[in-house]
């Protein structure tokens, strides 16, 4: 969409923020619905497709074999992509990772990483020589609006349902498991954006186009943090950052029973 | 495993293939229209196990200006796998094969469209596999053409197609990964326009007397003409109901 058009759009929304409205009829603190499709991909060691309102992400796993880092010989390791690929809009373009991209990915990868429901332990095969590294990759199809939960979710759901393949003789032997992955616990992202004096939960790609700032929390199922991130040129007062937490602590329990 | 793969008859006395369909048959095909709301059009398409995302932009300002052409509109097409479509993880960077099936695709669909009618445009196409399984190629170059149709761009028909090719030694259409293991196998991806049956796209791999290409062309023509039909049918599902301006 042309500029000029999406500043007609953002006026509306910061009017109507203004008198506690957003333009979709939820309420500030309300996620849109979430929707899980499993299995996309037999190729993959575990998949699945989220749809967040119309932001629609779909993730895979590919487990391969790797040598464990030299600081951590009895441990495996994952690693956490996010591809904006220009199926989900006119702004995204092939290329090398744009900023944006590295920063959602790094931000995926930390609410997962960190809140280790993934032992690194549990990967490794024998120890200094030999461990799985759990590869997640998510790309977006459409782009209505946090990329990064959805990113997140879909990287949970994909998680949830890998197999480690079965090793013989230092290699995977094909169409052959050795177990699940094992998650400990399952942490959810929640992202929300700062529209005016407003904090809304889950911002559509419109409400993105209003924001001065965005902050995101990745929570786990004791309610404890696993991961922060504030980003853009906007600001927050500490209040409305704990406020925000409360919310996410309260949205991340729906999003877990999905899981 | 070598041995393994001789003894496998890969079409029986009784005309049956390994997954039990007949020469001419194709595997299941799937098309929903209008999936990804952000795009001028788009398509999901899913041919046997290949699952396929195509996506159109435009046409739209062509940039960088020096790639804009004063005669037509440029069709800019990119086919990409997802890291985790095939058995082994793909680099997530696109590589030489991904390049060479977005140009010979990204040709196929300019025939395609009346591309001088948005001069200085580009269109941007792009298609995702998210599952593979042999034809992925066609696949979403089957796809690409119904998101084009979806864009309301004017076409002289849908490009249609299928691989056909050779293995055990009998002529064979959309061969899966199994037969295209065959020790004699041929492929021949194959794509033309649906109404005036011109070939757009074609290319061959393993060894084939001028007799067999000639059977294949055949077969594989009558079958892009059955994918046609399951195009035609997913965007009339998709517009039937809908009347005026009001697709989104």
């Amino acid at each position: 969409m042309m500029t000029e058009l999406w500043d007609l759009r953002v006026d509306k929304i910061v009017a109507d923020l203004k008198e506690g409205k957003r333009s979709d009829g939820r309420k500030v603190d309300e996620m849109r619905k979430v929707e899980i499709t499993p299995e996309i991909s037999k190729n993959a060691e575990g998949s699945a497709r989220v749809k967040l309102g119309n932001t629609d992400v779909i993730a895979g796993v590919k487990v391969v074999l790797g040598t464990p880092y030299p600081d951590s010989p009895d441990e495996g390791s994952i690693s956490v992509g996010v591809e904006l690929l220009p199926l989900a809009s006119p702004e995204f373009e092939f290329g090398p990772p744009s900023w944006d991209s590295i920063e959602l990915s790094r931000v995926v990868d930390r609410g997962i990483r960190e809140s280790k429901t993934i032992d690194f332990k549990d990967l490794c095969i024998t120890e200094g020589e030999l461990c799985y590294v759990v590869y997640i990759d998510a790309y977006a199809i459409n782009h209505d609006g946090n990329l990064f939960d959805a990113s997140e979710i879909a990287a949970m759901a994909a998680l949830s349902q890998t197999k480690l393949p079965k090793v013989e003789d230092g290699a995977i032997v094909k169409g052959e498991y050795a177990k699940k992955l094992n998650l400990k616990y399952k942490p959810i992202l929640n992202t929300f954006a700062k529209i005016g004096n407003v904090i809304v939960a889950d911002p559509t790609l419109s409400e993105e186009k209003a924001m001065a700032a965005r902050f995101s929390v990745a929570v786990m199922d004791d309610d404890n943090i696993s991961a922060m991130q504030k980003g853009l040129g906007g600001s927050f007062t500490v209040e409305e950052i704990d406020k925000a937490i409360d919310v996410a602590v309260k949205n991340s329990k729906q999003i877990r029973k999905l899981l | 495993m070598a041995g393994k793969k001789d003894e496998l008859v890969y079409v029986d006395s009784k005309g049956k293939r390994v997954d039990g369909r007949k020469v001419e048959d194709l595997r299941p095909i799937k098309i929903e229209v209008g999936v990804i709301p952000q795009a001028d059009g788009s398509a999901y398409l899913e041919w046997g196990q290949n699952k396929a995302f195509a996506s159109v932009y435009g046409p739209r300002e062509c940039l960088p200006k020096h790639s804009a052409s004063p005669y037509k509109a440029v069709v800019k097409f990119n086919y990409r796998m997802a890291t985790f479509s095939v058995p082994d993880r793909k680099n997530p960077r696109p590589g030489r094969r991904e390049y060479e099936i977005s140009k010979v695709c990204g040709e196929a669909l300019e025939r395609s469209i009346f591309v001088e009618r948005f001069p200085n445009t580009q269109i941007d196409v792009t298609v995702e596999l998210f599952d593979s399984n042999a034809g992925s190629r066609i696949a979403g170059l089957c796809a690409a053409s119904v998101a084009l149709a979806d864009a309301g761009i004017p076409m002289r028909g849908l490009v249609c197609g299928t691989g056909v090719g050779k293995a055990g030694g009998k002529i064979i259409v959309d061969l899966d990964k199994t037969e295209e293991d065959a020790p004699d196998a041929v492929d021949i991806p194959l794509a033309i326009i649906s109404n005036t049956k011109e070939v757009v796209l074609m290319q061959l791999d393993g060894i084939l007397s001028k007799k067999e290409w000639q059977q294949a062309m055949k077969m594989g023509i009558d079958a892009s003409l059955k994918v046609h039909e399951i195009q035609k049918a997913a965007l009339k599902a998709r517009y039937e109901n809908v009347k005026g301006d009001d697709k989104k």
